[in-house]
């Protein structure tokens, strides 16, 4: 593999994922259509499924808001070139923007300039592993403002329990009414401080929808929290309906016995995903 | 059968849809967002670059770029129209808009002016910006483009059965949010009560 084969293959992934939803989304939302009842709901969804058609067919991008390009990286401790995987992500960010093209999103929060690139200081954002092995694991999540704008983190009294950890993630949602683009996937981060608790709130969201978290506790209060959402009728994009969230994803770390951080971070019905995998024999893949 | 409302937009025909009702577009729609109210409402009326009224009015900043020297609309959903409560009363008010095109529902000011001017608040899929740069057959021209900028700027695109435009807010003082929130409100503390 040669940096330059393996950027290209970063920018395909950036096009698949700003041109698609994952396959388990796609499923989810079809289901939704034929659990609703009401002819609102229904437009909505169905326009969704129109549009996510067409975003295929015409590899056109599915949402005028192309987000904050955010990287998960999963890097073998013995990949043989560590240091240049910074470079190569934002010089794929940069010629997706015209290629593709995105949407402009990199703003100076002092002086307002926007790049015009979508990259700048700390932009694109990258979360970092390390990982046994020779490999590498490129996730790709576009990240929509209206979506981020949702995200909420409260240190929360331990005292409060899980009991009050399922209150914060139910009164969010339905604050959040139609803002975030629902059905929405719920990302949640437990324990861990302020900064990890947000961190994997979003890394919940790789998690295909459907998929259940392996320990039992934790799928158990996913489920639980899934099916008490759906009750609360917000629907889909607030008009009223039984499908507010398409999944909740919990992840969870240790935490200091004083703090107790909770954090919710929604991701649109538009939830774009894709990923790079280069093997340990230096194959590059895409994967939707 | 699909509904489908032609521009210039019909004030009667406007006035009788209802929430609920959902329609397509086909003619002219005009994009504003929080920029372009301010700039629309302070010109004089003869300094106006169109008559406002005709057309229907979407709250979207759209991706778009030059193809061949002509523009070409990539991907054009809605953005949030609460941030345009603080100006949507006067616009409607002084310009006699009859549809507002957003998502996420407005608020009391406006909700009142469509009453008093027979117009409707139509949501149209949040994210559904492919959809809709396929109804696009042309865009039709831009104003202020240089001073408000791309997202912002006055997009004028000749669309061919937009939509659908589900309406979620109509002159008769209805509004499906205002109706959705007091559910959820209801719903809320009926789930918080079995934690």
């Amino acid at each position: 593999m040669n940096s330059m084969e393996f950027r290209d293959k970063v920018v395909e992934a950036i096009r698949l994922a700003v041109t698609r939803v994952t396959p388990e989304t796609e499923l989810a939302l079809k289901d939704a259509v034929d659990f609703e009842d009401d002819r609102g709901p229904k437009v909505q969804l169905n326009a969704i499924l129109e549009n996510i058609c067409i975003g295929k067919d015409e590899g056109a991008p599915i949402c005028q808001d192309t987000g904050t390009i955010t990287f998960f990286v999963e890097v073998g401790a013995e990949f043989p070139r560590i240091s240049g995987i910074k470079d190569v992500l934002t010089e794929a960010v940069q010629r997706a923007s015209v290629e593709i093209p995105l949407r402009p999103n990199a703003v100076h929060p002092m002086t307002h300039d926007n790049t015009g690139d979508n990259t700048g200081r700390y932009t694109p954002p990258i979360h970092w592993d390390v990982v046994p092995g020779k490999g590498l694991t490129v996730h790709v999540m576009p990240k929509g403002g209206g979506s981020e704008n949702m995200s909420k983190l409260v240190m929360m009294t331990p005292g409060k329990g899980l009991k009050g950890v399922k209150e914060i993630v139910i009164d969010q949602v339905a604050a959040m009414e139609g803002k975030p683009c629902p059905p929405t996937v719920i990302g949640v981060g437990i324990g861990g401080g302020a900064d990890m608790a947000l961190e994997l709130a979003k890394k919940a969201l790789l998690r295909p929808v459907g998929e259940r978290h392996p320990e039992v506790e934790v799928a158990n209060m996913e489920m639980e929290l899934l099916e008490k959402i759906n009750r609360l009728g917000v629907g889909p994009m607030g008009i009223g309906g039984k499908t507010t969230v398409l999944d909740v994803k919990i992840e969870y770390a240790h935490r200091h016995p004083a703090s107790f951080p909770v954090a919710v971070v929604p991701q649109c019905w538009a939830n774009r995903q894709a990923k790079v995998i280069v093997s340990d024999d230096g194959k590059v893949e895409v994967f939707a | 059968m699909k509904k489908v409302l032609t521009t210039p937009l019909d004030p009667e025909e406007v006035s009788r849809l209802r929430v609920g009702d959902a329609f397509y577009i086909t003619g002219i729609i005009f994009t504003a967002r929080d920029s372009a109210h301010e700039k629309f409402l302070s010109l004089r009326d003869e300094e106006l670059p169109f008559d406002p009224a005709k057309y229907a009015l979407f709250h979207c900043g759209p991706a778009i770029h030059k193809v061949d020297g002509k523009w070409t609309v990539v991907s054009a959903g809605p953005t949030t129209s609460i941030r345009m409560e603080i100006f949507e009363d006067k616009f409607i008010e002084r310009f006699g808009t009859k549809i507002i095109i957003g998502k996420g529902g407005m608020g009391e000011r406006t909700l009142k002016a469509l009453e008093k001017h027979g117009a409707v608040y139509v949501q149209y899929t949040g994210g559904a910006g492919a959809l809709m740069a396929k109804a696009i057959e042309e865009v039709e021209d831009v104003h202020f483009l240089e001073e408000l900028g791309i997202p912002e700027a006055f997009w004028m695109f000749r669309v061919k059965e937009a939509g659908p435009f589900l309406v979620t807010m109509d002159s008769t003082g209805k509004s499906l949010h205002a109706d959705v929130a007091e559910t959820v409100k209801k719903n809320l503390a009926i789930i918080k009560a079995e934690l």
